[in-house]
């Protein structure tokens, strides 16, 4: 609420210079990647000291937007122009040169430097001599009025490392300076920085602005978005869905044109055929090392999938952590099947019939060295060997089972899982557990990276497993899919359930205020209790 | 056996066709069984290296180790009068405690193997001299213990018992590393230790077996070398046998990142490094170069190894293009 209170008193009063000339421009510009188009048709202008807000969905096209304009990828077609002159893509070193400075989520620094090594890390002043000593004093002169610009309240040697997260994310605002950048394109800084950080990064966009620099900010957090940007561009599947100007900005607005596609996931998911079970997993009041202080109550029942939606970092792969026994639960407890459960490691967990099919497939999902027949066996390998010995027929019998099953495209079951394609990866994924008989499945974000014929083909796995009576669990970021394959929805926020809702009161827009930590709109009273 | 197993083989019969063509002395039985004498010692401790370096750990504690429990072990039978079977056991069971606790060390406080195993080597090579006051452990005149000494040091057929030792377990590790479910995990953890853990696999205990395994082995092979040597100065026993096994394992094709090689790779490994030392005996060259021989052939033999598979690597990607342009992507 004083977030409200405050945006009504602060409204920026300069907004003139948006006659100027477009610092930078995109014109029809077009990404496609095999079987996705990630950006259609998309027209954009920065004009210098204006803040632009991109808002948009997980997988509206912004990353694949930023790609352009660092010059990591080139568009298929379309122009970028800077300063008025077209290009058909940008360079790294074009973006660089024309002054093109991001400033990411994961910030990029060494934590182990002071700040000046950072800012000008490579670039350091050199002392005359043959030893090419850093000349301190004059990288500390050079390293104080960016730091003044900025509005630090830290000095040019303090070591990174104990530097708070906002101003950590001023120090790379500083290396943008440095760089006499002109447009600073800051990808959701604020997703995790507490309210009073916030107001100071804030401040320091105010304070670019004021010095003719252009900002991109990209936000989930509108109300942020709502206070300071001039403009507020909205990306949905990949097109651009409508242009705010600075009296049109408001968190409604904006979410009318997040929102907008008809839901077809629900369609190729397909409908719970049966009413939700007995309870099958009970979750009382855990608490995960990330957020402490946070507990967390949850009832998964068998034969639904509870979709787990929320912002990035609002705990969501923590809780799926605790649950699958690789991180500690701090306090307390589990219940399966109305009795008391344990799990300390992963081991515990399958041996429950817990499985998770983690986030990041490639990394902990499966080995990519080992073939499809070699991961699928892994978990229950035992269950494949006699006298401790692997009967290679046995794993090889599940595999082709497994492989028909799940029509996993790849020449052999003897194949490297390394050489598949995301879609058939996470099917392996799938696979090694669906051979062992699952009673609580949990999927985090299960169809990330993925084309969508695979997705269609996992949300009906997912539907397959709850209506065999499987409790099921989807943590997703894809709000078509949280509402489209959901029986039921828990949304988190900042490490707690803000609320759940039933069927008749899901919405795109209700799952973004819970998501947020607001009140949803809901149809009944007495449905969703929070 | 694999590509690189056999190309190491004929390495290995090249070498020794050469020092045979220079000094055919190679080929009297005398030299084989002595060079196969020392196969079998240092193979049983590479060995159980290898199982450590499969895990994508290390063991840099062999060397010391071998002096230690050889230490301990002639002391058992030749000072204190213990029936040898039974010192046996001893020393192979303090070599498992050993491996438990740099096992224990590694996976549940989380020290890195190198410092774990590098401490060990430092301490057991330490406790050995200070156990025997820096003096020399061995037997008195006069002091025979037939069984053993026929077990340990004798012949069959001509043919070393040490090497014996060896085949044998070589062979019922094979069947542990490359067949059973146990050697399944341990190449899974090596290959990518937190998937294993996330397929419900116990990594800690499964490497902590590994370092099980490397120190009842290494304690195996620290009484065949005693009863070898027959006296042991712990200030210089064993010294730098664990590099030794590194190396049987390197030359072998186990990467020290862990997950790859195989059994017959290190026994191979093994092998070629023996014969080296005998050639550098036969050939004439100065004893003084033996390490730098030995340097200087792994290096050349892993620098090859990488070299072909940058090559192999080229030419897939290469080979894959042309189908996929030619052919519809595989999806």
């Amino acid at each position: 609420m004083a977030h409200r209170l405050l945006s009504g008193i602060m409204t920026p009063t300069d907004t003139t210079q948006s006659t100027a000339a477009p610092f930078l421009s995109l014109e029809a510009v077009r990404k496609t990647y095999p079987g996705v188009v990630a950006l259609d048709r998309f027209f954009m202008e920065v004009r210098p000291g204006e803040v632009i807000g991109l808002v948009g969905e997980n997988g509206a096209g912004k990353s694949t937007l930023m790609k352009i304009l660092g010059g990591v990828t080139r568009p298929d077609s379309g122009a970028v122009s800077v300063d008025g002159i077209a290009h058909d893509g940008l360079t790294v070193e074009q973006s660089i040169g024309s002054g093109i400075a991001f400033v990411h989520q994961e910030l990029n620094l060494f934590d182990n430097l002071d700040v000046a090594a950072n800012i000008f890390f490579g670039r350091e002043p050199l002392r005359a001599g043959p030893l090419k000593l850093v000349d301190r004093a004059k990288l500390r002169e050079m390293v104080a009025p960016l730091l003044k610009r900025v509005g630090a309240n830290f000095s040019a040697d303090t070591p990174v490392a104990s530097l708070s997260l906002a101003q950590q994310q001023m120090v790379e605002i500083a290396k943008a300076l440095s760089i006499r950048a002109r447009l600073v394109i800051l990808d959701e800084p604020t997703s995790s920085l507490p309210i009073a950080e916030t107001e100071k990064l804030l401040d320091v966009i105010k304070g670019l602005k004021a010095e003719g620099i252009s900002v991109i900010f990209i936000s989930h957090r509108l109300h942020e978005v709502e206070r300071v940007a001039d403009r507020v561009v909205v990306l949905r599947d990949g097109t651009l869905a409508g242009t705010l100007p600075k009296e049109r900005i408001n968190h409604d607005e904006m979410v009318r044109l997040m929102i907008g596609r008809m839901l077809k996931v629900r369609e190729k998911a397909g409908e719970a055929t049966r009413a939700p079970g007995a309870v099958a997993l009970s979750v009382d009041a855990i608490r995960t090392s990330t957020y402490p202080d946070r507990p967390v109550s949850l009832e998964l029942r068998r034969g639904e999938i509870l979709g787990l939606a929320g912002l990035v970092g609002s705990g969501r792969t923590e809780l799926a952590r605790v649950l699958f026994g690789i991180d500690e639960r701090l306090a307390g407890s589990i219940t399966q099947d109305g009795k008391p459960l344990n799990v300390a490691s992963a081991a515990d967990a399958v041996a429950s019939g817990i499985f998770l099919v983690p986030e990041d497939r490639k990394l902990t999902g499966i080995l990519l060295d080992l073939s499809i027949a070699e991961n699928i066996s892994l978990p229950n390998l035992p269950a494949h060997a006699r006298r401790l010995l692997v009967s290679t027929n046995a794993e090889l019998a599940t595999a082709e089972k497994q492989k028909k099953n799940l029509g996993i495209k790849a020449p052999s079951v003897l194949t490297r899982t390394g050489t598949l394609s995301g879609g058939n990866q996470q099917k392996v994924v799938l696979a090694k557990w669906l051979a062992m008989n699952p009673k609580v499945m949990i999927l985090d974000e299960p169809t990330r990276g993925i084309d969508i014929g695979a997705k269609a083909e996992i949300y009906q796995l997912m539907r397959g497993l709850a209506d065999a009576g499987v409790a099921v669990l989807m943590i997703s970021s894809d709000m078509e899919e949280v509402i489209g394959v959901s029986d039921r929805i828990a949304v988190m926020h900042e490490g707690q359930i803000s609320g759940i809702l039933d069927k008749q009161d899901f919405s795109q827009e209700n799952v973004l205020l819970l998501a947020v930590g607001k009140k949803p709109k809901l149809a009944q009273l007495a449905g969703g209790a929070l | 056996m694999s590509k690189k197993d056999l190309g190491l083989l004929i390495l290995i019969l090249v070498v020794g066709a050469v020092v045979t063509a220079i000094n055919p002395r190679f080929l009297l039985p005398i030299n084989l069984a002595n060079t196969s004498n020392l196969i079998g010692l240092f193979g049983i401790l590479s060995i159980g290296q290898a199982f450590v370096i499969i895990t994508g750990g290390i063991e840099l504690s062999v060397g010391s180790l071998i002096a230690l429990l050889g230490t301990l072990f002639i002391d058992f039978i030749a000072v204190r009068g213990m029936e040898w079977p039974l010192a046996f056991v001893l020393i192979l069971v303090l070599g498992a405690i050993i491996g438990l606790a740099h096992g224990w060390l590694i996976t549940r406080l989380k020290l890195q193997p190198f410092v774990v195993t590098l401490c060990g080597l430092l301490i057991y090579r330490g406790v050995a001299r200070f156990y025997t006051a820096d003096g020399t452990a061995g037997f008195a005149f006069g002091q025979n213990f037939p069984t053993l000494e026929f077990l340990t040091a004798g012949r069959s057929y001509g043919v070393p018992n040490s090497f014996i030792a060896l085949i044998v377990i070589a062979i019922v590790m094979w069947v542990v590393l490359h067949r059973s479910v146990f050697g399944r995990y341990l190449y899974a953890i090596g290959k990518n230790e937190e998937a294993a853990k996330y397929s419900g696999i116990r990594t800690g205990r499964v490497v902590t077996s590994a370092y099980v395994i490397c120190g009842v082995l290494t304690a195996l092979s620290a009484i065949y070398f005693a009863m070898y040597t027959r006296s042991i100065s712990p200030a210089s026993h064993g010294q730098f046998y664990e590099l030794y096994a590194i190396a049987a394992a390197v030359l072998g094709g186990f990467s020290l990142r862990g997950g790859e090689g195989s059994l017959v790779g290190v026994i191979l490994g093994t092998v070629l490094l023996q014969e080296l030392q005998n050639l550098v005996n036969l050939l004439g060259i100065p004893s003084s170069l033996n390490f730098a021989v030995m340097g200087g052939v792994i290096l050349i033999g892993v620098l090859v190894d990488q070299q072909w598979g940058v090559f192999r690597a080229r030419r897939r990607m290469i080979e894959a293009t042309r189908q996929n342009v030619a052919g519809a992507p595989a999806e």
